[in-house]
C-alpha cells in the first residue's frame, strides 16, 4: 500500500468525517487524449450524513461516485486523495478495495434491469458478497438474506429467493438491488440515480426506502441525481457539477434561499411547475455539457450562460466560499452583482418539495405572470 | 362537425404507432417460446442415437467385427435387419457400434475444444488488455490453418509409429496406448480449441461490460468469481448452441479422416470408415454403404436444426433483456 499517512485519523474525526475526498481529479486515456471526467473535487462527508450530487447527463456525477470508490475501468487514472474511515483508498491494493467494497461501502445502480445477473437466482445474488464478507453458515446466509428483502418491503421474501430477476417488477427489483447493497451493513452507501429507470410513482417508494434504512443503520449516503427534487428533501448538503466540476456546494436550504451559480439556477428553472398554466414552455437549458476532450477556456458554463461576460471567457473562477460555507465557482453569482435574480427561491423550493412529495404546498404565489396562449383549457391540437 | 377536420388527421398517426409497437413485440414473443416441434424431433432423435450408442454392448446384435459365413445378405434379412457388407458382417451391428465411435470422437473433441477453448475466451475477453491480445492471435493463428489439413497432420504426429503393426484386431477397445479413438478426439479437439474461444471471447465481451457484473464487483467480488459465477451462466448458452454445430462438424471431419486413411482404425466400426471402406459402388453392397449415410445425414442435421434452434432462442432472450 502506498497510502500517505499525513497524520493518524483519531476517532473523534473519523466519526465526524467518515469521507473525505480532496483535490481528486479522474481522467480517462482515449484515442484523443485525456478526458478529464472528474477535476478537483473535495468533499466531506459525516456519518448518517446525506450529500447529493447534482447535474446533467455527462457532468461527471457518476464518475465522480465510481472515483471515490475506486470502480473505475483500467484506462481511467485519479489524482487527489480519498480517505475513507481514515484510510487512504487512492493507491490502496485491490485486495484491500475488496474488503471494504460490499462490506463498509456499497453502491446501488442506477437500472435494476440490468444491475442484476439474469440468470442467477435472487437468493443467491444476496449470499453472494454476504459469503464473501461474513463469516456466516448456509442458514445463517439464508436467514439474513430473508431479512434483508422483509425490511425493504419485499413480500413473500422465502418465495422471492427462489425467483429469477425477470419473475420481478422493477420497484422490485430495485429494492432487491438496495437488499443487495445493504447486506453486510456498510457505512457509505452510493445511490447511482437509484430512481431514474423507474415508474415515477415508485420513485418516492424507493427514495423514502433508502431513507429509512439509512436512518436506521446511520449510515452515510451520496445520492447522485440529475433531479434537483429528488435531493431538495432527503440530501442535506447538495453539490452541483458542471463539466466534471462541483460548480456549487452548500447545505441544502442555504442552496435553495439562496443559490448563486447560473447553472443551480437554470436548473431549477428547467423543472417543471405545477403552478404555472398548462402549456407554459419549459424552459429548458440551450446548448449541451462541454466537450471534456477540449473543454472551453475560462468558466465552462460560458457558453450558456445568459449572464456571461468577458471576464468569464478568459479566465476559470475558482471554487470559492462566501464564509457561510457555501461554496460556488462564479465571477458574477446571481443575487450578489447583479440584481436579475429571477427565481424566487421560496417559492421553487416549495414547488421542489410539491413536486416530490404528495403533501401539495399551497403555493403561496400570486397568479403566475401572464405567458403566452390563452388560459388551460385550451383544447389540444388547435393550433394556430 | 367542427371537430371532424382534426380528428382524422392525428388518428392515423396514433394508430401507426401502435401497429409499430405490437409488431416489434409480437415475433420476440413467438420465438421466445421453447425450440419447435422440429426441435424436439430432433432432440428426440439425438436422444435415441446416443441411447443406442451408450447400450450397443448390451443390444442383442451382432459383434461388430464377427465375420459370417456364406452369402452377402440383403436388406430385411431374419437375424440382420439391414443385411451384411461384403465381409459378411452385419450391417446393423456395426451402424450400432458405428455410432459409438463416431459420437465419441464427435463429443470428446467438442469437450476438450470446450473445456480449454471455453477456459481461454472466457480469460481472454474478461481480462482483455494484452492477455487478449495474445490469445486471439494464437486463435487466429490456428484458425488459419485448414481445418481438415489441421486435424490431418495433428492425427498423422500423435498416431504411435507402432500403431499399425501392433493394432488388435479383434478388439474394439484398443487398450495401452493412445487408441484411434483418442488421437482423433485430441486432433479434432485441438482445431475445435479456437473455433469455441474465439465464440466465448466475443459473448463474454459484451457480458462483462454489463453492469451487474460492475454490481458485483462493487460487492468486493474477486475477477475469477466475476468470471465464474457472472459471465460464465450467462455465456454458456451461446457456447452450447456452437457446440453443437462442432459435433456434428467433427463426426463429419472423422469421415473425412478416415477417408484419408487415419480415422477409427479397421475394423472397429465408424459410420465415416464404414462408408470409406463400402464406397466403391460396384463391389460394395447398396445398403452397407447407404446406412451409415443416412444415419450420419439425420444426426448432423439434428445437431445443426438443434444447434440452430437454440441459438435463435438465446438470441431472442439476449435481446429482449
Amino acid at each position: 500500500m502506498t497510502a500517505v499517512d499525513t497524520e493518524p485519523a483519531t476517532p473523534g474525526t473519523d466519526a465526524e468525517h467518515l469521507l473525505v475526498v480532496d483535490d481528486l481529479s479522474t481522467s480517462f486515456a482515449t484515442g484523443q487524449g485525456p478526458l478529464r471526467a472528474v477535476e478537483h473535487v473535495s468533499l466531506d462527508l459525516g456519518r448518517g450524513r446525506t450529500l447529493g450530487i447534482v447535474g446533467e447527463s455527462g457532468s461527471g456525477k457518476s464518475v465522480l461516485a465510481r472515483s471515490i470508490m475506486g470502480l473505475l475501468p483500467k484506462y481511467a487514472s485519479r489524482t487527489g486523495s480519498v480517505r475513507f474511515e481514515g484510510q487512504e483508498m487512492i493507491g490502496a491494493s485491490a485486495s484491500d478495495l475488496r474488503t471494504l467494497w460490499g462490506a463498509r461501502m456499497a453502491m446501488v445502480f442506477q437500472d435494476p434491469m440490468t444491475a442484476l445477473n439474469p440468470v442467477l437466482r435472487i437468493g443467491r445474488q444476496i449470499t453472494e458478497s454476504i459469503n464473501e464478507h461474513l463469516d456466516y453458515s448456509k442458514t445463517q446466509q439464508r436467514e439474513t438474506a430473508v431479512a434483508l428483502l422483509r425490511s425493504v418491503g419485499i413480500p413473500e421474501p422465502e418465495r422471492r429467493l427462489r425467483q429469477y430477476p425477470h419473475e420481478l417488477s422493477g420497484g422490485m427489483r430495485q429494492r432487491v438491488v438496495i437488499a443487495i447493497s445493504l447486506a453486510c451493513g456498510p457505512a457509505l452507501l452510493f445511490a447511482d440515480e437509484p430512481t431514474t429507470a423507474l415508474d415515477v410513482t415508485v420513485q418516492a417508494q424507493i427514495l423514502d426506502l433508502l431513507e429509512a434504512q439509512q436512518r436506521e443503520r446511520n449510515m452515510a449516503v451520496v445520492l447522485v441525481t440529475h433531479d434537483l427534487g429528488v435531493v431538495a428533501t432527503r440530501a442535506d448538503e447538495i453539490a452541483v457539477m458542471y463539466g466534471g466540476r462541483i460548480v456549487e456546494q452548500a447545505p441544502t436550504q442555504v442552496l435553495f434561499r439562496e443559490m448563486r451559480h447560473p447553472y443551480t439556477e437554470a436548473l431549477l428553472k428547467s423543472i417543471p411547475r405545477l403552478d404555472l398554466p398548462s402549456h407554459t414552455r419549459l424552459e429548458a437549458i440551450a446548448g449541451r455539457p462541454p466537450d471534456l476532450l477540449d473543454p472551453p477556456s475560462g468558466c465552462r458554463f460560458t457558453p450558456r450562460c445568459p449572464y456571461a461576460q468577458d471576464k468569464c471567457h478568459a479566465e476559470e473562477p475558482p471554487l470559492e466560499d462566501d464564509g457561510t460555507g457555501h461554496l460556488y465557482r462564479c465571477w458574477f453569482p446571481v443575487g450578489i452583482t447583479s440584481k436579475q435574480t429571477t427565481v424566487d427561491s421560496v417559492v421553487t423550493e416549495a414547488n421542489v418539495r410539491q413536486g416530490d412529495d404528495d403533501q401539495a404546498v399551497p403555493a403561496k404565489v400570486p397568479p403566475a405572470p401572464p405567458v403566452d396562449g390563452p388560459p388551460p383549457a385550451a383544447p389540444a391540437g388547435e393550433d394556430t | 362537425m367542427p371537430d371532424a377536420p382534426t380528428a382524422p388527421s392525428s388518428e392515423p398517426a396514433v394508430l401507426m404507432l401502435e401497429d409499430d409497437s405490437l409488431s416489434d413485440e409480437a415475433p420476440s414473443n413467438e420465438a421466445g417460446s421453447g425450440i419447435g416441434v422440429g426441435g424436439w424431433i430432433a432432440a428426440g432423435w439425438l436422444i435415441f442415437v446416443v441411447a443406442v450408442a451408450l447400450l450397443a454392448p448390451f443390444l442383442p446384435v451382432d459383434s461388430p467385427t464377427a465375420r459370417g459365413a456364406g452369402p452377402r445378405l440383403p436388406l430385411f434379412t431374419e437375424g440382420h435387419v439391414l443385411g451384411t457388407d461384403s465381409s459378411q458382417r452385419d450391417v446393423l451391428s456395426r451402424l450400432v457400434f458405428g455410432a459409438r465411435s463416431s459420437l465419441t470422437v464427435g463429443a470428446g473433441a467438442v469437450a476438450v475444444g470446450f473445456v480449454v477453448g471455453g477456459t481461454l475466451g472466457l480469460i481472454a475477453g474478461f481480462r482483455r488488455g494484452r492477455i487478449d491480445t495474445f490469445l486471439s492471435s494464437l486463435f487466429d493463428i490456428l484458425l488459419a490453418f485448414p481445418a481438415l489439413v489441421l486435424a490431418l497432420s495433428l492425427a498423422v504426429f500423435l498416431k504411435p509409429p507402432s500403431a499399425s503393426a501392433t493394432a488388435g484386431a479383434e478388439e474394439i477397445d484398443t487398450s495401452g496406448g493412445l487408441t484411434s479413438i483418442q488421437i482423433l478426439v485430441l486432433a479434432l479437439g485441438i482445431v475445435a480449441i479456437p473455433l469455441l474461444a474465439r465464440i466465448t471471447r466475443s459473448t463474454t465481451l459484451s457480458w462483462a461490460q454489463r453492469e451487474f457484473v460492475l454490481a458485483a464487483r462493487a460487492q468486493g467480488a474477486r475477477s475469477g468469481r466475476l468470471m465464474v459465477r457472472e459471465v460464465l451462466p450467462n455465456v454458456l448458452p451461446a457456447m452450447f448452441s456452437i457446440a453443437l454445430l462442432s459435433i456434428a462438424i467433427a463426426i463429419i471431419a472423422e469421415g473425412a479422416l478416415s477417408l484419408l486413411g487415419v480415422g477409427v482404425e479397421a475394423p472397429n466400426p465408424s459410420w465415416g470408415n464404414m462408408i470409406t471402406e463400402n464406397r466403391n459402388v460396384r463391389s460394395s453392397p447398396l445398403n452397407a454403404l447407404f446406412s451409415p449415410i443416412v444415419a450420419l445425414f439425420v444426426t448432423v442435421m439434428a445437431l445443426n436444426y438443434l444447434g440452430d434452434a437454440l441459438r435463435k432462442k438465446f438470441d431472442v432472450r439476449d435481446s429482449a433483456l
